[in-house]
């Protein structure tokens, strides 16, 4: 176990020291950063001054080197545009985003769980079938446009809920569906498939056979072993929440980690882009290490693949 | 002895058999419709489309033209006027262009190195499949926008790139899985025996028996893709602004969600039945060829 957690941990910190190094090289290869700070009037001289004060007359690897330096120390630098500390800027923008990924990833299992499970127990009936198209459309739709029919249902034609910003309970809901929408789906599916393989076997058989209740039958002896999978699922949809963060967050005016990027990108803010994409970078591998440790733990043929 | 009967048979009896093949085969007629009507507008857009994309008439934008009320623009018009439908059906075409290219080219990349990396094995193999195994949990839109933030933003080509970075190690990953397998059977083992050179090998014997394999990847991958590249326009840093892009025209309605409420539905619809058709039919498509490959999505 503990060689298991440790080669685990090893290699997420190789993943983001290989995404640290593209970021950074890869920023490097395309463009000067000293001209992003640089205003139309200013003069060459400036543009040296600003190379020196920023140390981007260094050589790539060493600059690279400091900014790693500097990373584990909490320091990720100064923005280009507002001029702003970016280490306080990812304090305020990391708990909106994990607030809203936290939201989408309870409904989706609040909500798509059950509906597997009626669908495997009602296979074949039309309650199965609307699963099945539920689970189709989830996966099939974008989740912007997903964001952007619920905010001109529900909030400009019904104006049952606030669509846009964060605030009281009522900000959550929204977002909330549109980003659970395609992870919804997949836990659905997940749920549905995996209840009916375990409903096909010889010990549900034999309870139904020594006559327990259905309903017994059903939450006691098979979702509790049709569950297993489906929980590993809970660690691979966190891509799903996280790429559907980005795009929410933008259509809602969410503050987070996301729409930080997007404006990043647009306003091409370096410093900020690579403190976003490795933040969040960090998050995923963070959040995915831990469940997957936990499951080894908890399911000892885990660790042997 | 299979190439003899074959010969011997006529035309018209081997036609029966091929409709009895598709019948059995109970092909997906509703998302294969949805596909070919795609892949119509996709090839004929400027034909088939009753007005010049981008070309803006005040008038009508003045009148704000709802979908359905008048022949002429049967999907409506936007705020400059532009016809609705001329712009759906020219997406069509930038959405199958960019996710097809884009596809291909990952594929092509994904396929030669998993085929060299199974076939070769030893370290790089290693290092190699470990990147794929990083790249696909990796959360795509994420990935994309790294691609095109180091590219410095919207552009056809950077979507182009930055699609092919997020799909081609799924076609590595399975392909080198086959390719130990294949590499296994006799007719390998007698090539290399006979003296055929390793390049020779992976081409000729190992690359036409992941082929199924490569299509059916491809099939399931279409509609992600077509996702992806509407998420990067929606967000700006797509197809640049202004191109009749699904994913655009959705972003370019927001604003106007109460009065001109079609502008972000109608491609939105667009985008949803075709993904849905894609994903139908990629999962038949997957079935039908390959039974085996089930456990890909």
């Amino acid at each position: 176990m503990l060689r298991f957690t440790a080669a685990r941990i090893a290699q997420s910190i190789i993943t983001l020291i290989v995404l640290s190094m593209v970021v950074f090289f890869g920023a490097e290869l395309t463009g000067d950063i000293a001209l992003a700070l640089a205003t139309p009037d200013t003069t060459e001289a400036e543009l040296e001054e600003i190379r020196r004060k920023f140390g981007l007359d260094r050589p790539a690897y060493e600059r690279y080197g400091r900014y790693l330096f500097n990373l584990v120390q909490g320091d990720l630098g100064v923005s280009g545009t507002s001029r702003r500390q970016v280490s306080t800027m990812m304090a305020e923008r990391i708990p909106p985003t994990l607030q809203l990924a936290g939201v989408g990833l309870f409904l989706a299992m609040v909500i798509g769980i059950p509906l597997g499970v009626l669908a495997a127990v009602k296979r074949n009936t039309i309650m199965d079938q609307l699963a099945k198209v539920f689970a189709i459309i989830g996966m099939s739709a974008p989740q912007f446009w997903v964001a952007i029919m619920l905010i001109m249902f529900f909030g400009a034609q019904l104006k049952w809920l606030p669509t846009y910003g964060r605030g009281g309970i009522d900000h959550y809901i929204l977002p909330g569906i549109a980003i659970s929408s395609f992870v919804m789906a997949g836990f659905m599916r997940l749920t549905r498939s995996s209840m009916l393989e375990v409903l096909d076997s010889e010990f549900v058989k034999f309870a139904r056979i020594k006559g327990l209740q259905e309903r017994l039958v059903i939450f006691k002896h098979a979702l509790k072993n049709a569950i297993i999978p489906v929980l590993t699922f809970g660690g691979v949809s966190f891509a799903g929440l996280l790429n559907g963060a980005i795009v929410v967050e933008v259509v809602f005016a969410w503050p987070g980690l996301g729409r930080l990027m997007l404006d990043a990108i647009r306003e091409r803010d370096t410093v900020v882009i690579m403190a976003t994409i490795l933040t969040s970078g960090f998050i995923y591998v963070f959040l995915s290490t831990v469940v997957d440790i936990l499951y080894a733990y908890v399911d000892p043929r885990i660790r042997y693949q | 002895m299979a190439a003899q009967t074959a010969t011997t048979r006529s035309t018209l009896d081997n036609a029966w058999r091929g409709i009895a093949f598709l019948r059995g085969a109970r092909i997906p007629w509703i998302p294969v419709v949805v596909l070919l009507v795609l892949g119509i507008c996709a090839l004929f857009a400027p034909w088939l489309a009753p007005y010049d994309p981008q070309e803006p008439d005040v008038l009508k934008g003045v009148q704000r033209i709802a979908p359905f009320e008048t022949s002429e623009n049967p999907l409506g018009v936007d705020l400059l006027g532009r016809d609705i439908l001329s712009r759906l059906i020219h997406g069509a075409r930038i959405s199958a262009f960019i996710s097809l290219i884009s596809l291909g080219f990952g594929a092509l990349v994904g396929t030669a190195l998993g085929v060299a990396s199974g076939y070769l094995g030893g370290k790089i193999d290693a290092i190699l499949m470990r990147v794929c195994d990083g790249v696909m949990g990796f959360p795509t839109i994420l990935l994309a926008l790294i691609i095109v933030a180091i590219q410095g933003g919207a552009g056809i080509q950077n979507v182009v790139i930055a699609i092919m970075a997020t799909v081609w190690a799924r076609f590595a990953r399975q392909v080198r899985g086959e390719v130990l397998s294949i590499k296994e059977r006799d007719f390998v083992t007698l090539a290399v025996v006979a003296g055929v050179p390793p390049h020779v090998i992976m081409w000729r014997h190992i690359f036409p028996n992941v082929v199924n394999t490569v299509l059916v990847i491809i099939s399931l991958l279409v509609g992600q893709t077509i996702l992806l590249e509407a998420s990067l326009s929606f967000l700006g840093v797509g197809v640049p602004p202004g191109e009749p892009a699904w994913g655009i025209m959705v972003s370019e309605g927001r604003n106007n969600l109460l009065d001109l409420w079609w502008l972000s539905l109608m491609p939105g619809l667009a985008i949803t039945i075709v993904v849905m058709a894609l994903n139908l039919f990629g999962d038949w498509l997957r079935d039908t060829l390959d039974p085996r490959l089930r456990r890909l999505r």
